[in-house]
């Protein structure tokens, strides 16, 4: 049985560059995973803020062993945007594509696709295949026995499950951090800084539900998908991507290589990642066909 | 844009299709009775020979019909989609609009004949991505997501070489469609998967002396006082708090009435323009679209838009409505 990887998946909110340093310096330094996702992925407008602190975070994550890949918009729109795509998809390293627009510029070049790509089928991920991709992440809400399935019939990639974090739920072209606080999103102050999680998102009973990170909508409750090893591999998955949070991502994997190096059973890891001061409970619906709200059922 | 703007009109049963084909519609469009249509409701759609009927009745009465294969393909029964599209083909399609590069990369392989429009589901917004779609599949139009404004629909059109299509009526995602999983999150059904988002089986409502609390497998959505009327709760249009607001975090519950923009996006380029609603009875399709037909026949003559607004201002579905993405305020 091949071994299991580990990725961090890139962060998909706000944080102020310095924090961005410190945070990967230390993911550089003491996380036990094999790639890391840089780049942001959510909104374009926080590139000025964030593309300075890039090139160090890539040179310490590389010194520090890690394979880098540069993560995409997932929604470009203006020139800026597009011709960011773009100077990344000419990159050496390996890219991660989370929109179509950066297909054509990425073909013929290695990739990955992220879950923000529509990969739904096999004949799908072949075709992707034949354009570059070499690792597929489908999109959150596609079962196990599909990516199974999928991977089955698509042997050339690599498939990766998105196993840690609140789920990225929905895009939208309207920024909900602007509308909730009175703005606009071309002139929006950036109050989606103030949220390093995102912002929860409850029910008029007070229930948890969603959470708003500017024009991206994730669930409240946090995905888990934490099995043995051995089923992992039996539905074709290679790779476990881990979404970073603000909890402490380095214990978080701690636990998952504990995991997948079977010096941890389920049950434990489980019980390890709840102690571990995670933004809402735990979810794994998605991983068995069913909503993706539904907690983890006690095996 | 020189041609004349296309009137794209909702069909979701034979009789709807009669219907708005009666009133108006240049094109008509429709879905098979399966998962393959992203309007998968029960009593909607069409069998293959209704299709075919259809399609002759469009054809006779000088409309053309387009059939939507518009969901993602479910990994091992591909073929499913596939023979959706080699039907529509047989039936005589005047284009399918699919989203699935799997549907697409049949469809171009097979029925090269057979324009190809790329669904709004497809999320297709830059230059890139749709002129990617035309090199790789021969894609023709382009329906365009509803998050961009009107000015950068005209900068957009002139830097691709396929038609656009753009909805102007009926109801509105505030997500980008084909990209939300909001509906599986709580019911575990969703558009990609399975053609519906908020399915009316796991709607409840549940009373009490207060009123009426509207519920989707079990979140509340939204909550009505007592003796008002309470709404469908579609997830995104629903109250929830945030930080220390409550209100309707995502979008008011309204509908899109672009009718005011029908001459701006002409003058954008704009081939097409769309009215959303298969799920829609005959009496509602009929009175939108000879409505919409007045409106459009108005602005290719040149009519003035307030007037051209007037036209359409009593058409409502009941609720208030917005022009949506196509003024930039509403980001």
């Amino acid at each position: 049985m091949p071994s299991l990887k580990l990725t961090l998946g890139p962060l998909f909110f706000h944080w102020p560059a310095d924090r961005l340093s410190s945070f990967y310096n230390r993911v550089a330094d003491e996380a036990p995973v094999d790639r890391v996702h840089v780049g942001e992925v959510v909104c374009g407008k926080r590139m000025p803020f964030s593309d300075p602190a890039w090139p160090d975070i890539i040179e310490r994550l590389e010194r520090g062993g890690k394979e880098v890949v540069l993560s995409t918009l997932a929604a470009p729109a203006t020139v800026r945007e597009r011709r960011a795509v773009e100077e990344l998809c000419a990159d050496g390293r390996l890219v991660e594509i989370n929109d179509i627009t950066a297909l054509p510029l990425r073909s013929g070049k290695p990739f990955v696709t992220g879950p923000f790509l529509n990969v739904y089928n096999e004949a799908t991920a072949r075709f992707l295949v034949r354009h570059g991709a070499r690792t597929i992440c489908p999109p959150v809400e596609i079962s196990l026995a599909t990516i199974g399935a999928i991977a089955t019939a698509c042997p050339e990639a690599e498939f990766e499950i998105f196993a840690f974090g609140r789920l990225p739920l929905a895009l939208s072209g309207r920024c909900y951090h602007a509308r909730l606080h009175g703005l606009h999103k071309d002139s929006c102050q950036f109050t989606c800084e103030q949220d390093p999680d995102g912002l929860a998102v409850d029910t008029l009973d007070g229930q948890s539900f969603l959470a708003i990170n500017g024009v991206q909508t994730l669930s409240a409750q946090v995905q888990a998908v934490v099995l043995d090893p051995a089923e992992f591999a039996a539905y074709g998955v290679r790779r476990l991507r881990l979404s970073p949070h603000g909890c402490d991502m380095v214990e978080i994997a701690r636990t998952y290589r504990e995991l997948v190096e079977q010096r941890l059973d389920p049950d434990g890891a489980r019980f390890l990642l709840s102690c571990l001061d995670l933004p809402g409970p735990m979810v794994d619906g998605y991983a068995w066909g069913e909503a993706g709200s539904r907690p983890p059922v006690a095996v | 844009m020189s041609g004349r703007m296309e009137l794209v009109c909702p069909a979701g049963t034979p009789a709807t299709l009669r219907a708005a084909v009666l009133a108006g519609a240049d094109a008509v469009y429709c879905g098979f009775r399966d998962e393959t249509n992203a309007r998968n409701f029960p009593g909607l759609n069409f069998s293959p020979q209704e299709m075919a009927e259809g399609i002759r009745f469009a054809h006779g009465n000088g409309s053309k019909a387009l059939v939507a294969i518009n969901t993602f393909a479910r990994a091992e029964n591909t073929d499913l989609w596939r023979k959706a599209a080699d039907t529509a083909a047989v039936c005589g399609a005047d284009a399918v609009i699919a989203a699935d590069i799997a549907v697409l990369d049949h469809m171009a392989n097979n029925h090269p004949r057979t324009r190809l429009h790329l669904s709004v589901q497809a999320a297709a917004a830059t230059p890139e991505a749709i002129s990617f779609y035309a090199q790789a599949f021969g894609v023709r139009r382009v329906v365009l997501p509803r998050v961009l404004s009107v000015q950068e629909i005209a900068v957009l059109n002139r830097a691709i070489d396929v038609e656009t299509e753009a909805f102007v009526f009926g109801g509105l995602c505030v997500m980008m469609e084909g990209r939300c999983h909001l509906s599986s999150y709580a019911t575990g059904k969703s558009p990609n998967l399975n053609g519906v988002c908020s399915p009316p089986e796991a709607v409840s409502y549940v009373e009490d002396a207060e009123g009426t609390t509207a519920r989707l497998a079990g979140f509340t959505i939204d909550r009505f006082g007592a003796g008002e009327p309470a709404g469908y709760p579609t997830l995104c249009k629903g109250r929830f708090t945030a930080g220390d607001k409550t209100g309707y975090l995502f979008e008011d519950p309204v509908s899109l009435n672009a009718g005011s923009m029908i001459v701006a996006l002409k003058s954008a380029g704009v081939t097409a323009l769309k009215i959303e609603g298969r799920q829609r009875g005959k009496g509602y399709v009929t009175e939108v679209v000879r409505a919409f037909r007045r409106a459009v026949d108005a602005a290719e003559s040149g009519g003035d838009p307030v007037e051209i607004d007037g036209i359409l201002a009593g058409l409502s579905e009941g609720g208030r409505q917005t022009t949506g993405a196509y003024r930039k305020t509403w980001r």
